[in-house]
């Protein structure tokens, strides 16, 4: 039992920065733009992040310079994207390569070099409690501020006046633009908002889940992993963060599996997520095939199935939106 | 839309340059480093001799074999991330090939090689091919996917079954006998079959994309796919053979790295070549005359970033960032023209 409890505790650590990430780009995705900068993003503000705090000597800072780099990327992609006019699938691939390479040349002074880590937050009266205990009591606050981001986004976007404009920016931009809503203006807003997101959990990597900077430093990947949660969560702040904890979980029972069969060398485990990600897109998006749809309409028992799959993206996700060319 | 004179699209494309240098050089200051002496120290590590030049072709191999390919299934529209693994795959399938005569071979081994590292290669498109028609995966995510999958296949090669006998590093398998070795051009560490496979993927690609109707109807299904099915031009049908074929050539690159380059199949064998090749293409346009001359200058920077760490104590991702700054500020500008141009229009 109090192995269980352990386990869950190292998947909330595990799985706090994918929850800050897929949050993030659900936010941004929600307003209709694709960031695909998440994995450059992330080792980026990991680095600004460390590097930050190492010269302050304060991690808090180092989290908020790792939210600044993260924002400064996504308002790149969001003047390139949205106001010039590009394809933000080419930008935002570009700046991938771009800022993992950043990061690797900039973070070359930090490299393996000592420097503050957020530490432990300790609720009182909490650790006393059979298994939440050891789960809730004494855990890194980046757990306690993604649990929280969860809340935050999933009431913004569903229970505010902004985030009604938010998904009618991402799901129909010329209506929202003909009830007066400045359409570029708050999609770029969002792209500002997520890309913060995805710096601190970008700073989550290197204060918290693996503290230090390096090169490798262990969270290469990760970005990509959380773009296709988005998708796996159909762009629900809570589905998607789900999808993250189950993804901790696996990268987390790789790490057991490993003391099992230690014939099997360390790095297959590490790509073991890879081919889980392609397998669930894949269950999320079979669905919509048309021999898949013919099966169901043959054998009407699958329907109660089919509901899960229905996953609808925002209808202008990626589209560009001019508003001289008027509704 | 009329026509720019080719001095207005000069001064463009000289505003990007100019972008892209200031932006490097903000991101030299604040690692202390001096910017122009760090890019004097770059293009000086990778022409500043005739073995240097030797590693630029090189490198310039693989990848305008990738830049190359890539250039079919973006006719076809269509982002082919899978690169990177198709590389890898194509090394490794090489390598399986060869481990058949380690007592070496000549030239009958060696195209066997090169045939495996083509099928390797093929297949593991393919796969994101069949990901994106039958199961409606977007090819970003699987070419990803599939990317690592490839460097977790040949992790566990080269820890695993095909580990050296004693010790399994990172360093790699057994080395080829040396009869399996690409022939060197005189002296420089660059194979004539691999600079003549090269070219002759440029022509052969050159004459299939505006030389056939093959390539019409890729363009057709590119440009439009609901009009390509009505004309019954089977659009997923050629959608796997642009990813094939992309995929075949990516291989061809990582054989060319095994059998002139490393000699052995280690974890690093791609050097990225895959991802970088898309840069290339992006910053050519997906123009074919192009892309052979943006990867000799970008091949230079992969050269001459060596340098970097021994001689002003730099990471060489350098050249990294340099590449990707360019391909940026030809965004920026390209949208700013646009920016300008529709300002133009309005007024």
């Amino acid at each position: 039992m109090e192995t269980f409890a352990l386990t869950l505790a190292a998947i909330l650590v595990a799985g706090a920065p994918l929850v800050l990430a897929t949050l993030g780009e659900t936010l941004t995705e929600k307003a209709g733009i694709i960031n695909l900068s998440l994995d450059g993003s992330i080792l980026l503000s990991a680095m600004a992040a460390f590097a930050c705090s190492a010269a302050f000597d304060n991690p808090w800072l180092g989290v908020l310079a790792g939210m600044a780099v993260g924002a400064a990327i996504a308002g790149i992609l969001g003047i390139v994207g949205i106001y010039l006019g590009q394809s933000q699938l080419a930008v935002g691939f570009i700046l991938t390569l771009l800022c993992r390479d950043l990061a690797y040349f900039l973070g070359h002074n930090y490299s393996r070099q000592p420097g503050p880590d957020l530490g432990l937050w300790t609720i009182p009266g909490v650790g006393d409690i059979t298994f939440i205990g050891p789960i809730f009591g004494s855990q890194s606050p980046i757990v306690y501020l993604a649990l929280a981001a969860i809340f935050c986004c999933w009431w913004w976007m569903f229970r505010t006046q902004g985030g009604m404009r938010l998904r009618a920016v991402g799901e129909s931009p010329r209506a929202a633009f003909g009830r007066g809503i400045r359409v570029r203006l708050v999609r770029l807003y969002y792209c500002l908002a997520g890309g913060a997101l995805v710096g601190m959990a970008g700073a989550a990597y290197s204060l918290a889940v693996k503290p230090g900077w390096g090169r490798p430093q262990g969270c290469e990947g990760a970005g990509w992993i959380a773009l296709a949660i988005v998708i796996f969560g159909g762009w629900h702040p809570v589905r998607t963060a789900l999808g993250a904890f189950f993804f901790a979980a696996l990268q987390v029972s790789g790490i057991y599996l490993q003391e099992y069969f230690p014939s099997i060398p360390a790095p297959v485990f590490q790509v073991a997520p890879f081919p889980m990600m392609i397998l669930t897109l894949l269950a999320v998006n079979m669905g919509r095939m048309g021999w898949v749809q013919d099966l169901v309409r043959r054998h009407p028992i699958l329907k109660t199935f089919s509901k899960g799959w229905n996953i609808e993206a925002p209808a202008a996700l990626g589209q560009d939106f001019d508003p001289k060319k008027g509704l | 839309m009329n026509r720019e004179s080719l001095l207005t699209q000069i001064g463009w494309l000289c505003a990007a340059l100019g972008l892209a240098l200031i932006l490097t050089i903000i991101v030299c200051l604040p690692s202390g480093a001096p910017p122009f002496e760090t890019i004097y120290v770059l293009f000086k590590g990778g022409l500043g001799s005739m073995s240097k030049i030797g590693r630029v072709l090189a490198g310039w191999v693989p990848l305008t074999l990738c830049a190359v390919g890539l250039l079919v299934p973006f006719t076809a529209r269509l982002w082919n991330i899978g690169v990177e693994g198709q590389v890898i795959m194509g090394a490794v399938f090489c390598t399986a090939a060869l481990r058949f005569f380690p007592e070496g071979g000549g030239v009958v081994q060696i195209i066997l090689g090169f045939a495996a590292a083509m099928l390797g290669g093929a297949v593991w498109a393919l796969l994101a091919g069949l990901l994106r028609v039958f199961g409606r995966v977007h090819e970003i995510f699987s070419g990803l996917g599939l990317n690592f999958v490839a460097l977790g296949v040949t992790m566990w090669l080269i820890f695993g079954p095909w580990k050296r006998p004693g010790v399994a590093s990172m360093s790699g398998t057994q080395p080829l006998d040396i009869s399996l070795w690409l022939p060197r051009l005189g002296t420089l560490s660059v194979s004539w079959v691999g600079l003549a496979l090269a070219i002759a993927a440029i022509l052969c690609i050159y004459i299939l994309l505006h030389r056939t109707t093959w390539g019409l109807k890729m363009r057709a299904v590119g440009e439009n796919t609901k009009a390509a099915t009505l004309f019954s031009l089977g659009p997923r049908r050629r959608l796997l053979q642009a990813f094939m074929l992309c995929g075949a050539l990516a291989g061809l690159a990582g054989a060319t790295q095994v059998l002139g380059v490393y000699h052995r199949l280690l974890p690093a064998i791609s050097s990225n070549y895959g991802y970088t090749a898309l840069l290339v293409g992006m910053m050519a346009s997906f123009r074919l005359p192009l892309v052979p001359f943006i990867c000799l200058f970008f091949s230079i920077l992969n050269v001459g970033s060596i340098q970097l760490p021994l001689q002003m104590g730099l990471d060489s991702s350098l050249s990294g960032v340099i590449q990707g700054v360019m391909v940026l500020s030809l965004f920026i500008i390209q949208g700013m023209r646009l920016w300008f141009r529709q300002r133009r229009e309005t007024n």
